[in-house]
Parts: C-alpha cells; sequence; structure tokens
C-alpha cells in the first residue's frame, strides 16, 4: 500500500493513503491530538490553521485546512506546537507576542504565530502581506505588528529549521513528470486535477464532495519551470502564484504589484497559476493580466500539444476548452514597454475576491495607442476582452478624448451581473473609470489610495 | 501594587504556543457523539413534509429528531420563548434549524445534515424596512416614543434645519472560534455542560429547561472563548441545549459546533437599520429639537432586541445636550437571522445616528465639525468631587416564576411597551432620559486630542491637497463617544465571586465572568493580589463555573471587570480581614496594624511572608474561603417612562481619523487615526488599550469593509470570509495614535477604573466621518454616506456630492 511520509515537528511519519481528500487539520486535531492549530472558517480565508511546510523550495505558511495529505509527501510539517525549542523556549515571535499583547482571545493566535515564524525564518520584513492571510478580530493588529517588528532583530533560532524525510519514496497519486501525468490522464480522463488544492478544498470542506479519483500535479517537476527570454516568460502550469510574483517582479513590477493582492501569502504559496485558469472563474485573477500580455495557454492531452489564444479557452461560464485527459500545460506571455497595467477593485484590498479586475497594455506610437489589449474579470461569464473598447482607443491619441470614447464603448462590452460583492451599475462604472485611472497612472499622476502616507 | 501594571493576558504564553484549550479541543470521552443541524432552505412557510429517511441511512448517523420526535419543543429564547430549538410546523428564515443529526462524528453528521428532504408551503417572506412596515410586522405592537420637550415646535422655530435619512448596515460578530457545546451525562441524570458562551447561568437555564431538571442538576463550565463580541450572549443556546438534549437521550457525550458557513447563516448579527432624522439648530448651530425614527431590522424572534433598541435611543444625544426631542423606534420583525447583542449593543447604532445629524449639520451651516459638537456638548463637569459613600438601593419587586431572570431578554418579557407622552425639555444637564450628567470631560478631552491629532494645521494641510488633487481625496474628521455603564436591566448589575485561599498561600479565583480575550481573568487576578498584597503569580483563575457561582449575569454590557471586580475584591477583603483579626489577636496588636504588601505580612515590628500568615491562620483554624458579592449602587430605570438614572457613569473618548478615497473606484483607506479614552484609573494600561485598539478597527470595519448581503429570498449571500470582509491587517491605521486619559472615575467602582469593552468600538464612527468629509470634497453638495461605506457607497456619495 502507498504511504505517504512526512515529519511533523521533526518526527517521522508514514500513513497508508486512505481518504486522499483528508485535510491536514482534520487529521492534526482529529488523529494526532494536536489541537493548537484552529479551525477558524475550513476554507482557506482567516489563517487560524496556517502551518509551517517546508520541502527543498524552502519553508511556507499553508493554510492546513486546505491541504490534503498526500500533498505532504516528501515534506515537513512545523505547527505551533513545533515552534518553541523542546525545553520550551518560546521562539521570538511567541515571545514578542506576549510582551506586546498580541494575543486576546488567542484563537487566531497559533496561526500567526506560524505564518510570523515563517516569515521570520525567511527574513521578511513586509509583514503586512505576510500577514495578510490571517484574520483577527480583537486586537485591530496594532500590537501583532508590534510584535513582528521587535522579532524582526532576533536571530533565527536553529530548531525552527525544519527537514523534509531523505528518503521519503514514490509519492502517492502524484505522477513526477508531465509525461507521466499525461499517461495517468489518457487512463483516467475524469480523474480530478489537484494543484495547490486552493479551490479543491473548498469543494470538499464546504460542499462536502467525495472527489473520486485524485491526480496531485505537486511532484511534476517539469510543470514547475519559469523561463524568462527578452520578451517574455513562459510559466509551467505547476508554477505557484507567490513564484510566479518574484519572477516577475523586475520587468513587470505593475503585475507582481497586481499579484501581491492575489488572495493572501498562504494561497499564494499553494496556489498554481494552471489551476486559476483551468478552474475558468470568471473571477480568478491571473486571466485578465496575462490576456492583456497576450497570453497563450498551451494544453496537453497525451503526447499532443497544442496552443491557444488565453482568452480562447474561455468558451462559457465555467466552460473551458479543455478535452477530457487534457491538461493545461504552460502559458506564454510577454514583457511590455511599461503601459501595462493590472487593477483589481474588491471591498477589502487584501485577501479578497474582485468584484472587477482588468489588465490594460498597448503601445505608443508617436502618441497614439497601438496593439491595444483590454481585458476584465468580473465582468462577464468568463474573463473577457473587451472589443469595442480596444477599438475606439485603437490607432487614436492616447489621451482623455479617446479615452472617454473606450470608456462609452465598454457599455457594448460588457452586461455584467449584480451579486453580494458589487452592483451591475457600479461594475460597469468602475470598469470605465479603471480606463481613465489607467491613463493617468502612464502618464504618471497618482492614482492609487495605497501609495499615500498620513 | 499589581492593580494598574501593564502585566501580559493571563493565557499569554498558551496562546502562543497552541496550550490555551478552547470547548472544541476538550479531549472527549470515548464514543462521544457529534451534531449538525439540518437547515430550513426556504425563508417563511409552513413545513408540510419532512423526509429525513436519507439521512438516517447516511453513514455514520446515530440518530435524527425533528419536530415530532418531543412532545415539548425545547426553546432556546432568551426572552419571549419564541425559539424552538426545531422548526415546529413553521420556518421563519433560512438557515432555522429543522432537523438534529447526531453521527459519530462531525463530518458525518454535517454529510447526512444536507440530505434531508424538507417540503414547505412558502409565503412572502418580509425582509426589509420598508417590507416590514408595509406589513405591520413589528415587535411589541408598535413603535415605542421617548420624548422630551416638544420637538417639532423647536425645529420649526430653528434658523438651521437638517433632514435625511441613513441606511446603517449589520455586522457578523467573526468570533475566531465559531459557536461550540459538549454535553457529558451524569451519574443522577444531570448535565455537565461546556459551552462557549459569555452567559453560563443562561445556558445553565435553557438547558435545566429542557431537560426539565432544576438547575443544580447542569452544570456549565467555560475556560475561555475565542471571541464573542455579544454573538455569544443568547446563540449558544441552541447548541448547548441540543447537546443536552441528545446526550440525555443517548446516553452519551455529545458535541457540536458550527461550521463557520452554518454559524453565519443560522446565528444573529447586529441590528441593521435604516435612522431618519429631522434637527433644527439655532444661528450659532446649537441644537434646539430633534426628531429620529429608528427603523430596526430585528430578524424573526425576539432574542434581546428590545434592550437592544432601547440602548440606541438612550444612546442618541451621544455626547450633546438636547432640549427637546423625540425618539420613535421601531422594532421590526423579518424573515431574517435574529439580530442580538453586538459590542454597543444598540449604542453604536444610536450613537451613529446623532454624529450624521452633526455632519450634515456642519455641512449646511459651513461651522466648523468640531467646533459645532463642542457647541453642543454637555457641560463639563466641576473638577473630580468624589461621591459620598454608597447610598442604598431599593428592592426590586419580584418577579413572575420561571421567566429568565438573568437574561437581558427579560426586560422585555417583563415590561409593556413604553410610549411616552410629551415632558418637560431635558433642560440643565440632563440626557433626554432625564438622568444628570455629572461626569462630562469632552471638552478638556477633545482639547487635549485635537492638540496631539494636530487636527487643524492637518485640516488646512488637507483642504490645500485636495485642491490640486482630482482623483484622490482626503478626509478628516474627529468624534467623541460618551457611552453609558450598567445593564440597563438593573436587576443584572450584581455578582459573585469565590475567593479561595489554600494553606500554602496561593490563591484559587472563581468569579461569574467569562474570559472571551478581553483580558478579564487579568485584570481580577490583579486586584485580588493587591487586595492580599502579593503577586499576581499566587492567583489562579480556574474555569467560570455555574457550580462555583451560582446566578451570573452575561459577561456583556462592559461590566465584566466593574462588577467581577468589586465581588473579588470583597470576598478578598473578607478573608484579609479575618487574617488580620487573627493575627492581631495572636500578636498582641489592633486589626489596623495589619498590613499585606509586597507578599509580606506585617504586623507591628512583625513580619513574616504571605505563606506563613497563610499556614498561621490556618492552624489558628481560620476560614480561608469566601464568597462576595457586588451590587451597582446608586441606578433605577423605569422602562416604560423612558426616565431614571439608567447608568452608574458614562465612559468618554474621542478620536481623529484621517482617510483617503479614490473618486474613480471608492476604494478608501485609513491613513491615521489618533484616539485619547478614559478609562478612569486603569486597572492595566496594556489591555485597555488593547481594547481601545482592536474595538476602533471593529468598528471601522463595521462602517466600511463588512457588508451583509440578502438575496430577495431571504438568503444571506455573505456567509463565509470570503465573501464577509472583516478588516485585515492592513486595514488597520498605519499612524495609530492611543492615550489614555488621567483621570479616575468619580464614581466609587473598582480601583476608580471605567469599563473599557464597548465603548472605543464607537470611536470607529470617525473614520466613517472622515470618509463623508473625503466625499463632500467632491462637491457642493452634502454626500449623505450609507454605511457600510463600500467603495460602491462611496462612489455613490461622490456623485451625490457632485449633485450628480
Amino acid at each position: 500500500m502507498p504511504e505517504i511520509a512526512f515529519h511533523l515537528n521533526g518526527t517521522p511519519v508514514r500513513l497508508p493513503l486512505g481518504d486522499p481528500s483528508r485535510t491536514l487539520l482534520d487529521w492534526l486535531r482529529e488523529d494526532r491530538g494536536l489541537t493548537g492549530t484552529k479551525e477558524g472558517c475550513n476554507e482557506g480565508d482567516c489563517g487560524a490553521c496556517t502551518v509551517i511546510v517546508t520541502d527543498e523550495g524552502g519553508a511556507r505558511a499553508l493554510n492546513a485546512c486546505i491541504l490534503f495529505l498526500p500533498q505532504l509527501h516528501g515534506r515537513a510539517v512545523t505547527t505551533v506546537e513545533g515552534i518553541a525549542a523542546p525545553d520550551g523556549t518560546l521562539h521570538p515571535v511567541q515571545a514578542a507576542m506576549v510582551e506586546h499583547h498580541g494575543s486576546q482571545c488567542g484563537f487566531c493566535t497559533p496561526g500567526f504565530i506560524a505564518s510570523m515564524a515563517a516569515g521570520h525564518l525567511n527574513g521578511r520584513h513586509d509583514h503586512d502581506d505576510l500577514l495578510a492571510g490571517n484574520l483577527c478580530r480583537c486586537t485591530g493588529y496594532a500590537p501583532i505588528l508590534r510584535a513582528a517588528e521587535a522579532a524582526a532583530a532576533e536571530p533565527v533560532p536553529d530548531w525552527i529549521r525544519a527537514e523534509p524525510p531523505a528518503d521519503p519514496g514514490p509519492a502517492p497519486l502524484a505522477p513526477d513528470s508531465a509525461d507521466a501525468l499525461a499517461a495517468a490522464l489518457l487512463e483516467a480522463p475524469e480523474a480530478l486535477i489537484v494543484g495547490g488544492a486552493t479551490d479543491v478544498g473548498l469543494w470538499v470542506t464546504k460542499e462536502l464532495k467525495r472527489p473520486g479519483q485524485m491526480i496531485f500535479l505537486h511532484a511534476c517537476r517539469d510543470l514547475q519551470d519559469i523561463e524568462e527570454t527578452a520578451t517574455g516568460f513562459r510559466v509551467g502550469a505547476g508554477v505557484t502564484v507567490a513564484r510566479l510574483r518574484a519572477a516577475v517582479e523586475g520587468s513587470l513590477p505593475a503585475l507582481a504589484e497586481y499579484l501581491r493582492r492575489f488572495a493572501s501569502e498562504q494561497i499564494r504559496a499553494a496556489a498554481t497559476m494552471g489551476g486559476n485558469i483551468a478552474n475558468g472563474s470568471p473571477i480568478g485573477d491571473l486571466p485578465p493580466a496575462l490576456i492583456a500580455l497576450g497570453a497563450t495557454l498551451t494544453l496537453r492531452r497525451g503526447a499532443a500539444l497544442r496552443t491557444i489564444p488565453l482568452q480562447d479557452f474561455f468558451l462559457d461560464y465555467r466552460k473551458q476548452d479543455r478535452a477530457a485527459g487534457e491538461f493545461v500545460h504552460s502559458v506564454e506571455f510577454r514583457k511590455t514597454n511599461g503601459n501595462f497595467r493590472a487593477y483589481k477593485i474588491s471591498k477589502r484590498f487584501d485577501q479578497d475576491i474582485s468584484a472587477v479586475s482588468c489588465g490594460f497594455d498597448m503601445m505608443l506610437d508617436e502618441g497614439r495607442a497601438t496593439g491595444v489589449r483590454l481585458a476584465f474579470g468580473g465582468m462577464a461569464g468568463i474573463p473577457k476582452r473587451a472589443r469595442a473598447a480596444e477599438t475606439a482607443l485603437e490607432g487614436q491619441p492616447f489621451a482623455e478624448p479617446a479615452i472617454r470614447a473606450a470608456m462609452a464603448a465598454l457599455a457594448t462590452d460588457f452586461q455584467p451581473l449584480s451579486d453580494m460583492r458589487a452592483s451591475a451599475g457600479y461594475r460597469l462604472e468602475v470598469a470605465q473609470n479603471l480606463l481613465l485611472r489607467w491613463y493617468h497612472d502612464v502618464s504618471g499622476a497618482q492614482v492609487s489610495v495605497l501609495e499615500l502616507g498620513a | 501594587m499589581s492593580v494598574g501594571r501593564s502585566l501580559p493576558h493571563d493565557s499569554g504564553a498558551l496562546h502562543v504556543t497552541g496550550r490555551a484549550r478552547y470547548v472544541d479541543d476538550q479531549p472527549v470521552p470515548a464514543g462521544t457523539l457529534h451534531l449538525a443541524f439540518g437547515l430550513s432552505s426556504c425563508a417563511r412557510g409552513a413545513i408540510t413534509a419532512i423526509d429525513l429517511a436519507a439521512v438516517r441511512a447516511a453513514e455514520g448517523v446515530v440518530a435524527v429528531l425533528s419536530a415530532s420526535d418531543f412532545r415539548h419543543m425545547p426553546d432556546c429564547s432568551p426572552s419571549l420563548h419564541d425559539e424552538p430549538l426545531l422548526a415546529t410546523g413553521e420556518v421563519h428564515y433560512i438557515g432555522q434549524p429543522v432537523f438534529l443529526v447526531i453521527a459519530d462524528s462531525h463530518l458525518a453528521a454535517r454529510r447526512a445534515a444536507r440530505l434531508g428532504r424538507v417540503d414547505y408551503a412558502p409565503e412572502p417572506p418580509i425582509l426589509t424596512v420598508d417590507e416590514a412596515l408595509a406589513a405591520d410586522s413589528r415587535f411589541e405592537g408598535g413603535p415605542v416614543i421617548w420624548q422630551a420637550g416638544d420637538a417639532a415646535a423647536a425645529i420649526a422655530e430653528a434658523t438651521h434645519v437638517v433632514e435625511g435619512e441613513i441606511e446603517i448596515g449589520g455586522q457578523e460578530h467573526f468570533y475566531l472560534e465559531g459557536q461550540a457545546a459538549m454535553a457529558l451525562p451524569q451519574e443522577d441524570g444531570g448535565c455537565h455542560v461546556l459551552s462557549s458562551t459569555q452567559h453560563p447561568t443562561e445556558i445553565q437555564h435553557k438547558v435545566a429547561e429542557a431537560l426539565d431538571l432544576p438547575m443544580h442538576m447542569i452544570r456549565v463550565e467555560m475556560r475561555r472563548m475565542g471571541g464573542g463580541f455579544g454573538g455569544k450572549e443568547s446563540q449558544g443556546n441552541a447548541l448547548a441545549v441540543a447537546c443536552a438534549v441528545a446526550a440525555a437521550r443517548t446516553g452519551r457525550a455529545c458535541k457540536m459546533r458550527y461550521d463557520r458557513d452554518d454559524d453565519m447563516v443560522i446565528t444573529g448579527k447586529r441590528h441593521d437599520l435604516r435612522i431618519c432624522y429631522r434637527a433644527g439648530a439655532d444661528v450659532e448651530g446649537r441644537l434646539q429639537g430633534i426628531e429620529f425614527v429608528h427603523l430596526f431590522r430585528c430578524g424573526w424572534s425576539m432574542d434581546l432586541s428590545l434592550p437592544v433598541a432601547d440602548r440606541a435611543m438612550l444612546h442618541a444625544d451621544n455626547a450633546y445636550h438636547i432640549p427637546s426631542i423625540r425618539i420613535e423606534s421601531h422594532r421590526l420583525r423579518t424573515n431574517t437571522q435574529s439580530a442580538t447583542a453586538y459590542r454597543g449593543f444598540g449604542g453604536p447604532q444610536g450613537v451613529l445616528g446623532i454624529e450624521r445629524v452633526m455632519d450634515h449639520l456642519a455641512h449646511a451651516t459651513g461651522i466648523e465639525p468640531q467646533e459645532l459638537r463642542r457647541r453642543n456638548f454637555y457641560a463639563e463637569a466641576a473638577p473630580v468631587v468624589m461621591t459620598p459613600a454608597q447610598a442604598p438601593i431599593e428592592p426590586e419587586p419580584m418577579p413572575a416564576a420561571g421567566t429568565d431572570l438573568t437574561s437581558r431578554g427579560a426586560e422585555a418579557a417583563a415590561a409593556g411597551r413604553a410610549t411616552v407622552a410629551a415632558t418637560p425639555e431635558a433642560c440643565g444637564n440632563r440626557t433626554p432620559y432625564h438622568m444628570e450628567v455629572e461626569d462630562f470631560i469632552l471638552h478638556g478631552l477633545s482639547e487635549r486630542l485635537q492638540k496631539s491629532a494636530i487636527y487643524a494645521e492637518r485640516k488646512a494641510e488637507i483642504a490645500a491637497w485636495n485642491s490640486t488633487n482630482p482623483i484622490l481625496k482626503r478626509g478628516i474628521a474627529m468624534s467623541p463617544v460618551k457611552f453609558g455603564i450598567s445593564f440597563t436591566l438593573t436587576h443584572l448589575n450584581q455578582a459573585g465571586a469565590l475567593v479561595n485561599v489554600y494553606q500554602d498561600g496561593s490563591v484559587g479565583l472563581n468569579h461569574g465572568g467569562t474570559e472571551m480575550g478581553q483580558g478579564l481573568h487579568r485584570k481580577v487576578s490583579q486586584v485580588a493580589a493587591s487586595a492580599f498584597g502579593i503577586p499576581p503569580e499566587l492567583v489562579r483563575i480556574t474555569a467560570t463555573d455555574t457550580g462555583k457561582v451560582p446566578n451570573t449575569s452575561a459577561t456583556a454590557a462592559s461590566s465584566g471587570a466593574d462588577l467581577n471586580g468589586m465581588a473579588v475584591k470583597a470576598a478578598c477583603d473578607t478573608i484579609r480581614t479575618r487574617i488580620a483579626d487573627f493575627l492581631a489577636t495572636s500578636h498582641a496588636a489592633e486589626p489596623r496594624d495589619v498590613r499585606f504588601e509586597g507578599g509580606r505580612v506585617a504586623i507591628g515590628l512583625t513580619e513574616m511572608s504571605w505563606a506563613e500568615a497563610v499556614a498561621a491562620a490556618y492552624q489558628g483554624r481560620v476560614s480561608l474561603s469566601s464568597t462576595g458579592f457586588y451590587a451597582t449602587p446608586k441606578i433605577t430605570w423605569d422602562r416604560v417612562a423612558g426616565r431614571g438614572r439608567p447608568f452608574l457613569y458614562f465612559a468618554y473618548g474621542a478620536a481623529v481619523t484621517e482617510v483617503a478615497i479614490d473618486t474613480l473606484t471608492g476604494e478608501n483607506r485609513i491613513l491615521r487615526t489618533d484616539i485619547l479614552h478614559d478609562c478612569g484609573a486603569s486597572l492595566n494600561p496594556a489591555l485597555d488599550i488593547g481594547q481601545i485598539e482592536g474595538g476602533y478597527v471593529q468598528g471601522a470595519g463595521w462602517l466600511t469593509t463588512e457588508e451583509l448581503v440578502w438575496d430577495d429570498k431571504g438568503h444571506l449571500r455573505t456567509h463565509a470570509p470570503s465573501t464577509y470582509k472583516i478588516p485585515a491587517c492592513s486595514d488597520r491605521p498605519r499612524v495609530f495614535n492611543v492615550a489614555l486619559w488621567e483621570g479616575a472615575n468619580r464614581e466609587q467602582t473598582i480601583y476608580r477604573s471605567k469599563a473599557v469593552g464597548e465603548p472605543p468600538f464607537m470611536l470607529g464612527i470617525s473614520a466613517f466621518l472622515a470618509l463623508s468629509a473625503a466625499c463632500a470634497a467632491c462637491g457642493p453638495h452634502y454626500p449623505a454616506l450609507d454605511a457600510p461605506a463600500t467603495p460602491e457607497r462611496i462612489l455613490a456619495a461622490v456623485a451625490r456630492a457632485r449633485g450628480q
């Protein structure tokens, strides 16, 4: 029987592969009696279940509530119970949290401790981004930030560096190459492909679905490559959003900033680019930005590869151009000349789902906009280009009159819906206004409240 | 003395290591069963058929209960006995429990609960304020009206009149730990209940009633909650009753916790409402008269809605003297979750109403908003005069038997509807409910805050900045709070404690309050340590337990430290007096010569350690255990007449908030907040500042990102943190200056401190007012911003300001 092998707080664990949709959180709490890790929402939004997972890529904070046991194979898990030294000495972030009154009710605290210890280990100081996936209802976050800042100066204790198992053996349910994956999917075309499980996790924890056969992607190392050329990127489907963000930081800063607001630290560390596309959600954050960057999508079935423009992948609401047994292989997109922007509108800046998202790009040819690509999420049943608005702007001087014309044309491109995130009227108005923001932004004006200090 | 020191939370080290146990973390007996409710999918209608065959057949299911399995359906209401554990014949909202699954695991129970087939004869649900008004669907038969003076006449004669309305959204508590309970059946038919509750005695009462047992057969234990905020005052009843009933029927331990989505769909939230207002002021902006209409959406059952709506009326003045006022309060019954207690208990809604009037009036008159507020403040109290000794307390009339005495809902059950004829003006320094404001400090407090926040200079700088920035606008605003401290149901203002001094000098202590993160146990242990002159490490507080301290009031109304601190001090003083008497006798000294300080006990020139003194007293056969009791003095309240002194004192504070908005998208952000808040002589400044910072951010969240959305069928569409957005880390003000006002409480509270749980919540209103100011910077018209100020509502307000 295949086994899942990993380390838990330094102790080797080998589990027979049982229900592959059992979550790490349930196993920790129910089977191991490690109740320090909490269930706050059971959907990866509150961070109370955060644990540290270490593999050859380093240590990262992940949500245990939407992490399936097979995903742990070959990794090391550190829970809140494993963060203090074996002799009970508190980790610097733990000591600082007590000293700075960073816990009140204490229920979110173990998750904060895990996120903070992972950030501390990795030498990170962007506390607001690190902790965006940890909700606290009591403190207003101020003392937690004071604790994080105080602990940052302390050295990383040796005991917190976890070692994954040296020889875990083959990963259960996880093909180790794109070839193996292609073969497995030909055999089982209806199997559920699981990337980071940040969406599939909710099918299990919220919809209470019992997935049939599951095929995990995390062992397909050849789907995790990022190739950067002078003109663009080729990114494997298994690349996490966190790695994608880091890769584009230098050459596409607007995309990197947009990805900073993609869900949270924990989700970005798990979620894959391929998953965000293959999922087909009309409000996935990646597609509009990538479509604006002229992305093409490569799909594979068996040995056959085919490449299509990314926007053509989305056929209709939750209906994608993907045959049975086919999988998202990679995406290519271009670097641009500095006019690219991507914006996301939501009720809360961090860890929220877009009401409207968009990616805009163009070239300026003697002041005229050419090669205009305007793509939106949240405006239709699929991520979609605004063809009428593109036409209104194409070839025109990049100035307010042409932008206004494009804004008017946008009303013919989209008939958005009203839902709990925003009304149809607001969606359309704000989508139009985002074109105006783009114009001012490219012209150098200050256009975001996030840029303001007190 | 340990009182006044910034000691960390007593469970801090347990929190950060994951050792702190909550209900769901407790080890369970073998064979423990797990429960889940099957929920109504219909907002209003009769149940025509229930088919639970698939539920019973599901894997792991032990039993399934629905209405037909009960001769008498247990009730879960804290007020009107109108909340059957399971729906009986009719359903009243989407999410109402219809059947109960008892299974061998949490997941099995949840899975099975989705398999029930319930048919309904649906009726059109009553969902909105307007629908409820049209259908005359309400509690109490008609509106409650309180008046002082002739508001209409005063407004008619006023120089400036403003009129308008504001929609104010509700708020999900989003305690990080969801509702949870466990029941352990006992040998004699009794029941031991663990419950995540702010009100163990209420749980005891409801479980006893459900099992038809006297209260002494039920023991309720509560170590800590992962947050409460009012959401665990009455909303845990259903889980505890379900567990107790299931445990009694199966003879096995039963445990229930709501999955987050179930929690949000089933349980009540802060009341949303519409406030209509008409206000008149003289040429200098001094209010002459106001008319308010409060239109509360109370949901399907009464719960605590009446005292909540009362408290909104009691805070309709906030910090301002209003000579003539008429407040009409409608408590509307709708087919939605039953709105319940939430930090501030109606107070924040009432305060926002009058602050909206101030904002509107400042816009209309052109008077600087903070100056306008100052002109309308109550008169400042004279410098500190300590009050005389406590007055004797009038005995309360005996209530009818069988009522839910320890619930704030008892108010509703006991009294009739309050509608009052016009009374004389609220003259002098009197509130509209005829209580003299004796301790007003907001003149001095806000003046000091304005200086430390550099309010005037920043306001001028922001105006200049706005004139050169077409897309982004900034706004700054100040708002004060005056919050009344005491339960308005007077008899709840009592507390008990049990203090045990062990022969080694260690102290075990219990009181009626519950720990939900606020640091109550730390504060109370500091009180006990100070009474005995010992280090706080010697004092241990264990789980709140109805078997140790009976007849407790909810840990609510900010009263935890005020009431329980006093009760604990009384118990400690009793024991200390006994030890002092004994040592005085054995050392031929006077009791007054025995001093307890620094872990030592001195009798004249003789000195010994605290432990030695305790050992000597034990050997001298002195009782080292005592109860303590406290009843708040001075307060009286006639709810029907709307008169009296409902509060022992007021807690004060003020905040200045600066925000920025994006006029293209409505996105907005808090840039800086300065707070000066009055905690009296703080028992623990660090914990108090924690309450202020946390309360402010929660209050600002209520009015900005937190939006509850129901669809036209009555489905709550925002039922998880994916769709309901409480403030995240980066939403806190980057510059966040919080200071405590230095001054003792004029009333004889515990070490002259003041309650702090709720008052700072209302400081978040300054963020809303700053957003209003930023919107107003976009055009000449009043923006009439509604709450919560989501990007969509900001954009609409910007358009109104521009006259679009």
